[in-house]
């Protein structure tokens, strides 16, 4: 079984081309090349097929970072 | 000389509307403009390492004033490709910002405004500049060799007069920034608003930055351009449930968008009064070459409409023939004084006047309906568009056969797939081509194949991978 932490992880992994070294709380929208918008649109993407939810635009628009996006899952009922 | 000599006469409307600097009026943009300009004292290349700020729209407005040859780069550009620009083109001034760096090439810096500055080469080459010639753009984000589009005085001034008549634009517009400005797409937008005094609206925040929708909310922006792409997180985005009572148009070029996304867009443009239009063009044209005016989006729907005011399209077949009747597919071919003067590939080009004559074969096959209506239906040349740049595939899989590997490039728009021999190889090519192509990872899909299938004359069978 896939626990949500490892879901949420690969969804960055798979999205930003990167490494689970590279995962931590700070990494934020447009600080690495592979975070611009393009790479957002596939987080997004992965997050609600991985999750089976559908994001709100505001949620799309504030999920600024790895730490953020725990805090937004957990109004869809994922806890990370 | 160019429109950009008579903004004057816009004196205290605003002409930029930025993050930091709030509202900049024309005199104010004038008198900061001029004042970059006056450092140089003829008329020779400069490139401008570009973003859509208040620094780099100055210096632009400023060159243009003072009738230099202006290159526009993207301040994102890979610092192999800019090198090879600066050892290709060897401007006399490059004027970038501060942060950027040039290694290898001697350089003074002149003056600083903001965060900008103008350098001066230490080693300057002497070479021709033709008289015609205004601008130099690359026609994709860096594939291929340094090559540039010239772009002239007079393609720039008709360009602007045909949108500013087909979109209606007035001095009460206010644009907001969606693309890159060395873009010619994003360009065109703001060539042809400074000609009717509008005020642009500067943002480097994209679509799914929170930043972008509070600046053009607050500024109320009139309209915006966009690629598919664009369109595809508006419409994740559901930008039919956002207010926006302050937008009157929205465009859409630099690529098909599926007929499916154009008909939801139309709906959605209706229910919220919201002119749509869907245009088609090249760089090749300086930005437009047709559009669909808005009433007959949904009539028309996947069409790219009729020619632009003042152009003429027709189809012709593989032999040259002019094609008369409906519904035969044939290359479009396009004439107007849009098509810009040829390619440049090193300083020696730049010498060079029009070659094209006007006359412009797009590469792009399509078909006319009953009404003189076009519609694109493949293309003669195998390039895809990837979030709007284009990409040759021919040239990525020469690029990738000259490190050794064997290769076959294909895909569709947006989705890159190179076929690849070396199986243990693949998450190396596709971090190594998203590098140096500046296309996003996740548009690249490689995979493993035992044999590139080639007929006897070694040439790759496309239709025989997978």
């Amino acid at each position: 079984m896939t626990t949500n932490r490892e879901k949420y992880d690969n969804a960055f992994k798979e999205s930003f081309e990167i490494k689970q070294s590279d995962l931590k709380d700070e990494l934020e929208y447009n600080t690495i090349e592979t975070w611009d918008s393009i790479g957002h649109m596939q987080l997004m993407a992965e997050l609600e097929d991985s999750f089976d939810i559908m994001l709100d635009t505001d949620d799309i628009l504030n999920f600024g970072t790895y730490a953020k996006g725990t805090e937004i899952l957990a109004k869809y009922g994922v806890d990370i | 000389m160019n429109f950009f000599n008579e903004l004057d006469k816009f004196s205290d409307k605003t002409a930029l509307i930025t993050e930091n600097s709030g509202a900049i009026s024309y005199k104010n943009l004038l008198a900061v403009a001029d004042q970059i300009a006056v450092h140089i004292e003829n008329r020779c290349l400069v490139f401008i390492v570009c973003k859509n700020s208040f620094e780099s729209i100055a210096g632009y407005v400023g060159f243009q004033r003072v009738g230099l040859v202006i290159a526009l780069i993207d301040a994102s550009i890979d610092d192999d490709f800019f090198l090879a620009l600066l050892e290709t083109y060897r401007p006399k001034y490059v004027y970038m910002p501060k942060e950027g760096q040039i290694d290898g090439f001697a350089f003074e810096s002149v003056y600083s405004f903001e965060n900008y500055v103008l350098l001066k080469s230490l080693k300057t080459v002497e070479y021709i500049l033709h008289r015609d010639l205004n601008l130099l753009l690359t026609t994709s984000g860096s594939t291929g060799g340094p090559k540039f589009v010239r772009q002239s005085y007079k393609n720039i001034d008709s360009q602007v007069v045909a949108l500013a008549e087909y979109l209606g634009i007035t001095s009460e517009h206010r644009p907001i920034t969606t693309m890159p400005m060395s873009y010619t797409y994003g360009l065109s937008i703001i060539n042809s608003h400074f000609f009717k005094g509008s005020s642009l609206i500067l943002t480097e925040a994209s679509l799914v930055d929170p930043r972008f929708w509070s600046m053009l909310k607050e500024n109320e922006a009139t309209t915006f351009g966009g690629v598919p792409f664009i369109y595809e997180i508006l419409k994740k985005l559901r930008f039919e449930r956002m207010k926006l009572p302050s937008l009157k148009y929205i465009t859409q070029a630099g690529g098909k968008l599926n007929n499916k996304l154009m008909a939801e867009f139309t709906q959605i443009c209706e229910e919220k009064y919201i002119d749509f239009y869907v245009m088609y063009g090249q760089t090749e044209a300086t930005a437009r070459i047709s559009y669909l005016p808005c009433e007959y989006v949904s009539k028309k729907l996947g069409s790219v409409g009729i020619p632009i005011p003042s152009g003429k399209m027709w189809l012709e077949d593989t032999e040259g023939n002019r094609i008369d009747s409906a519904g035969v597919a044939g290359e479009l071919v396009y004439q107007g004084d849009n098509v810009t003067l040829g390619y440049a590939e090193d300083y020696f080009d730049l010498a060079k006047g029009d070659e094209n004559k006007g006359l412009l074969r797009t590469g792009d096959i399509a078909e006319c309906d009953e009404d003189g209506f076009f519609t694109i239906t493949g293309r003669t040349k195998r390039f895809l568009k990837m979030y709007g740049n284009r990409i040759n595939l021919d040239e990525i899989e020469q690029f990738l056969t000259e490190e050794g590997y064997d290769c076959a490039c294909s895909g569709k728009d947006n989705e890159l797939v190179i076929y690849l021999t070396k199986s243990k190889e693949k998450e190396k090519i596709k971090s190594y081509i998203s590098t140096k192509m500046k296309i996003h990872p996740s548009g690249i899909d490689v995979r493993y194949i035992a044999k590139v299938p080639r007929n006897e004359s070694g040439k790759i069978l496309y239709s025989k991978l997978a």
